[in-house]
């Protein structure tokens, strides 16, 4: 390393006073260091470690709570700034979408106590069911949104956000994207200032909205935006490079240091919002630049409201408007643009790579669901969750997933077709169900619709990482709280057959799902089992495959259990099985389906693998 | 280190879900930080609890913009599965790319779904000598098994960086001040002995490959076998349409016909396992393997 050394110890000196954070850390910090009092969330990767973070600040100092839903999590926000204190939502992309309801209107209310939103987009979807912008809907609700592009200026950003809330009268967004999310870099952090509690403002014309207040209201958000618009001219968050005067690149977010990276001599403009845009910043930019290249990940939202402007710009012509940018992905949109040379591309090596898909845990009580799922040969509508990899191959048994909450409602309308000839079977986890899966479960009575709900309740929100809900008993800080009772709830929905099963019981489900099937009406069969990973890693007694009397049959291979693999015996020319005994759980599933009775616990005196 | 003027340095490291990835780079990123760098470390983990791959990139120097190393430039990868490190080996500087890696292997249940005879497991066949001859520095290391003879498997992360502390130049101490206070308390004897043993394997030469680690690489002892008629006889007189062959058969090969008798409907796909004539509770199924011996296959050719 030849780096200067005063460089060096400056940086030594700087590294001192920071502190390692990823986005999502330092949203949260910067929202505590607002003196944020209230906060809702429901989990959502790439979002869920702000609420998570969130809710490790002392409890004197903010009130932090998963909520049952995205909306839910929304108006407990609006809530606190009704009563006049900071509040904040967090939630992915998509939870947006459950949101904008009460977006949409709120925004027409305007803020007492600062409200911040804060959203993580999944360009690339990593682990989402879209990648949509949700940047768009800061200009359809007329919110002004804030695009962090490092963890620094998440926190710094979100600081100003609550600030702007209050000056304008408006709710804020605060964009991350799950690069930013979970990337670490060094924060410099500040102290928490409580500002003044302002008392609820009984304002009815303002808070109200029917429609002859909304009425009144909407020409204030027009007024508002402007102002905004205006602030943001000459705001130190906007920030010109000048350099080579050839190019000038616009960009905001994370893009901006692919910019850097990849055409370091660019005059840049780097913005700190999509929305509202300073008309007149850009416009001098362009003047100073002979041409201007818009780099922003997804929609062309920029772009399209410069073309507006009547300035000419290029943008999506060069740059993918799917996907994930990578200094790669900018790299080569300037070189198409003609604007560097292309980068040279050597690949050493020409095998490809090994497949490894994310499959379900050892011992994971969705298992025996979908095996029993399959064997009955149902059409079966699917929801969002870990059981989801049940879509796939040795399970496959899932024949749709569209969005949270989506499988009952969907179901409903499989059988109210009128042509299917399968049995119709939804299946929905805990969380989901709790989410938006309730409604759906009403109409479905109300209605009469012939179909089984399998409500796969593994007591906890597993895909996110672990997080309690109203039917784990906990709260986000850990404490005790009343448990739903599925049972009790689906009873009192009108649902007349209901039986719970444990997911471990391969003969239990089957018989079970069989019965619930020929139910005329809608039966609710729940699985019953805590989930091996969260909140506690669940480790039994391994099992091991006794290699005189394994057929090499394979058949517990079909639950596709990371735990059973091939060993060194063969049978007739096919592999026998082994266990992996650190791997295994010890959940029996395997010993159940094994035809010869070849898997036992290792105490048992099964031969060993 | 591999001498560069400007840039920051990239390290991209990489494994599978649970196996201490993030832990790695977490303890890199904080040594960099401690002497004066700029440091981004990014890491995406959305399936990496399902056993899927898990990856994360650092990079340090005096400025650092992109979050993710560009394709081609990771001065070093270290990998602490074998199949993953060969997954991300392209994104190694062609020419003086610096490749770390465990040979243990985390063989994914999906490359055991072959239930043909003789299949072979869909694992990544590349040989650690194979890699190290293409790469300028390489080390294929047993650091699981080194671990374990130092009295913890999970020591094998803190092997792996004691390798990867031979190719960038920071102090040995700084590495361990770092280590010790990641790691638990009980642990810290273990993991500075882990520490030497991988720096002191890996200055021992610019390409490695531990013995008992390419003996892993082996390939499987080729099994000899011939291929087999399976001949599925059903007595319909028998079968009362229970379904329970067409449920359980692994393939999936069997079906009711029209009379509600069972019939196998995809040859193909029959492995001659013999799971239906075992279950069937009214003895209607027979299957009858027998070996198609050489002479049977040479008077066919
Ligand atoms: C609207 C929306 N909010 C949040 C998410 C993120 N998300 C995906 S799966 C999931 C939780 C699923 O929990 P559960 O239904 O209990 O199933 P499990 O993962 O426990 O099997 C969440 C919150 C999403 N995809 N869409
Ligand atoms: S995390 Fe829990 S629910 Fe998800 S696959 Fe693993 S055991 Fe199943
Ligand atoms: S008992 Fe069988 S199915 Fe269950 S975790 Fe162990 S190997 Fe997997």
């Amino acid at each position: 390393m030849n780096q200067p050394a005063a460089e060096l110890s400056r940086n030594a000196r700087a590294n001192s006073r920071a502190r390692p954070m990823t986005g999502n850390e330092a949203i949260a910090r910067g929202a505590w260091e607002a003196g944020l009092r209230v906060a809702a969330a429901y989990p959502g990767t790439p979002s869920t470690e702000i609420m998570e973070n969130l809710g490790r600040f002392p409890a004197e100092d903010l009130h932090a709570q998963w909520s049952t839903n995205e909306k839910t999590a929304m108006d407990v926000a609006i809530g606190a700034s009704f009563a006049g204190v900071r509040a904040m939502a967090a939630m992915k992309h998509v939870g947006l979408n459950v949101a904008a309801d009460a977006l949409m209107s709120f925004s027409y209310i305007g803020v007492n106590g600062g409200l911040v939103i804060a959203i993580c987009d999944d360009p690339g979807i990593h682990s989402s069911q879209n990648e949509q912008d949700s940047r768009v809907f800061a200009g359809f609700a007329h919110v002004p949104v804030l695009e962090p592009s490092d963890a620094q200026e998440a926190l710094d950003f979100t600081r100003h956000a609550f600030e702007m809330s209050e000056r304008f009268d408006t709710p804020v967004m605060v964009r991350a994207t799950t690069r930013l999310s979970h990337t670490r870099s060094a924060v410099e952090v500040g102290d928490r200032h409580e500002p003044p509690v302002r008392g609820f403002d009984e304002n009815p014309a303002k808070n109200v909205m029917i429609p002859g207040h909304a009425r009144q209201r909407h020409p204030k958000v027009l007024e508002r935006i402007r102002l905004v618009a205006e602030e943001m001219e000459t705001s130190a968050l906007n920030r010109v490079e000048m350099g080579d005067s050839r190019v000038g690149i616009i960009t905001v977010g994370v893009p901006y240091a692919y910019v850097k990276e990849a055409m370091p001599e660019a005059s840049v403009l780097k913005l700190a919002s999509s929305y509202p845009l300073p008309e007149r910043l850009i416009r001098d930019f362009c003047q100073h630049v002979e041409r201007v290249l818009v780099v922003e990940e997804l929609e062309p939202i920029i772009e399209n409201a410069i073309k507006v402007m009547g300035l000419s710009v290029e943008g999506k012509e060069w740059f993918p408007r799917v996907g994930e940018f990578s200094p790669e992905v900018v790299r080569e949109g300037l070189a198409r643009a003609g604007v560097i040379d292309a980068p040279a591309r050597k690949a050493a090596f020409g095998f490809a790579p090994m497949v490894r898909p994310p499959v379900l845990c050892a011992g994971c009580p969705h298992t025996s669901c979908y095996m029993a799922l399959r064997a009955l040969d149902a059409r079966v509508a699917g929801d969002i969750g870990c059981y989801t990899l049940a879509s796939i191959e040795p399970l496959r048994s899932i024949d749709t997933t569209v969005s949270m909450g989506s499988s009952i409602a969907n179901a409903i309308g499989m059988v109210k077709a009128g042509i299917e000839t399968r049995p119709v079977v939804a299946t929905i986890g805990d969380s989901t169900f709790l989410h938006s899966g309730i409604p759906p479960l009403i109409d479905a009575v109300y209605n009469g619709a012939d179909i089984t709900v399998f409500l796969l309740d593994n007591h906890i929100t597993a895909m996110t990482g672990g997080q309690d809900h109203p039917a784990t008993g906990k709260t986000l800080r850990g404490d005790d709280a009343p448990r739903v009772d599925f049972v009790e709830l689906v009873k009192s929905l009108g649902v007349e057959w209901v039986r719970r099963v444990d997911s471990y019981d391969m003969a239990t489900m089957l018989r079970s799902l069989r019965e619930a099937i020929e139910h005329k009406g809608v039966s609710v069969v729940i699985s019953d089992r805590p989930c091996v990973l969260d909140p506690v890693k669940i480790k039994g007694p391994a099992l091991a495959v006794d290699q005189e009397k394994c057929i090499a049959c394979q058949s517990c291979m079909n639950l596709g259990c990371p735990a059973l693999t091939w060993s060194d015996g063969w049978h007739e020319g096919r592999h026998k099985v082994a266990i992996d005994p650190d791997a295994c759980m010890g959940c029996t599933l395997c010993a159940q389906i094994c035809p010869t009775d070849s898997i036992a616990p290792i105490a048992a005196g099964a031969g060993a693998a | 280190m591999s001498s560069r003027t400007s840039g920051p340095t990239n390290v991209l490291i990489v494994g599978v879900g649970g196996q201490g990835v993030i832990m790695v780079s977490k303890v890199l990123a904080q040594l960099c930080q401690n002497q004066g760098h700029q440091v981004k470390q990014s890491e995406v983990h959305g399936m990496a609890k399902r056993g899927g791959g898990v990856f994360s990139h650092v990079r340090f120097g005096a400025q650092v913009w992109s979050p993710t190393i560009p394709e081609g430039e990771a001065d070093i990868l270290v990998a602490l599965e074998w199949a993953e490190g060969l997954r991300w080996i392209n994104f190694m500087k062609p020419d003086s790319g610096i490749f770390i890696a465990d040979c243990q292997r985390i063989v994914p249940p999906f490359a055991c779904r072959d239930r043909g005879r003789g299949a072979e497991p869909a694992y990544a066949p590349q040989t650690p000598e194979e890699i190290m001859e293409q790469v300028s520095t390489g080390y294929a290391m047993d650091a699981t098994g080194m671990a374990e003879r130092l009295g913890n498997a999970r020591a094998a992360n803190t092997v792996l960086l004691g390798a990867l502390s031979t190719a960038l130049d920071f102090a040995p101490e700084a590495w361990l001040e770092v280590i010790e206070a990641f790691v638990p308390p009980r642990t810290v004897e273990i993991n500075r002995n882990a520490f030497l043993e991988g720096r002191a394997w890996a200055m021992a030469g610019s390409k490695r490959v531990d013995e008992t680690a390419s003996g892993l690489h082996r390939h499987r002892e080729v099994a000899r076998h011939g291929p087999v008629n399976t001949v599925v006889e059903i007595i319909d007189e028998w079968c009362k349409g229970c379904d329970i062959c067409v449920k359980m058969c692994p393939e999936r090969c069997l079906r009711l016909d029209g009379r509600l008798v069972a019939e196998l409907a995809l040859p193909d796909l029959c492995t001659g396992c013999r799971m239906c004539e075992l279950l069937c509770p009214d003895f209607a199924i027979r299957i009858t393997n027998t070996a198609v011996t050489d002479a049977v296959t040479e008077a066919a050719q």
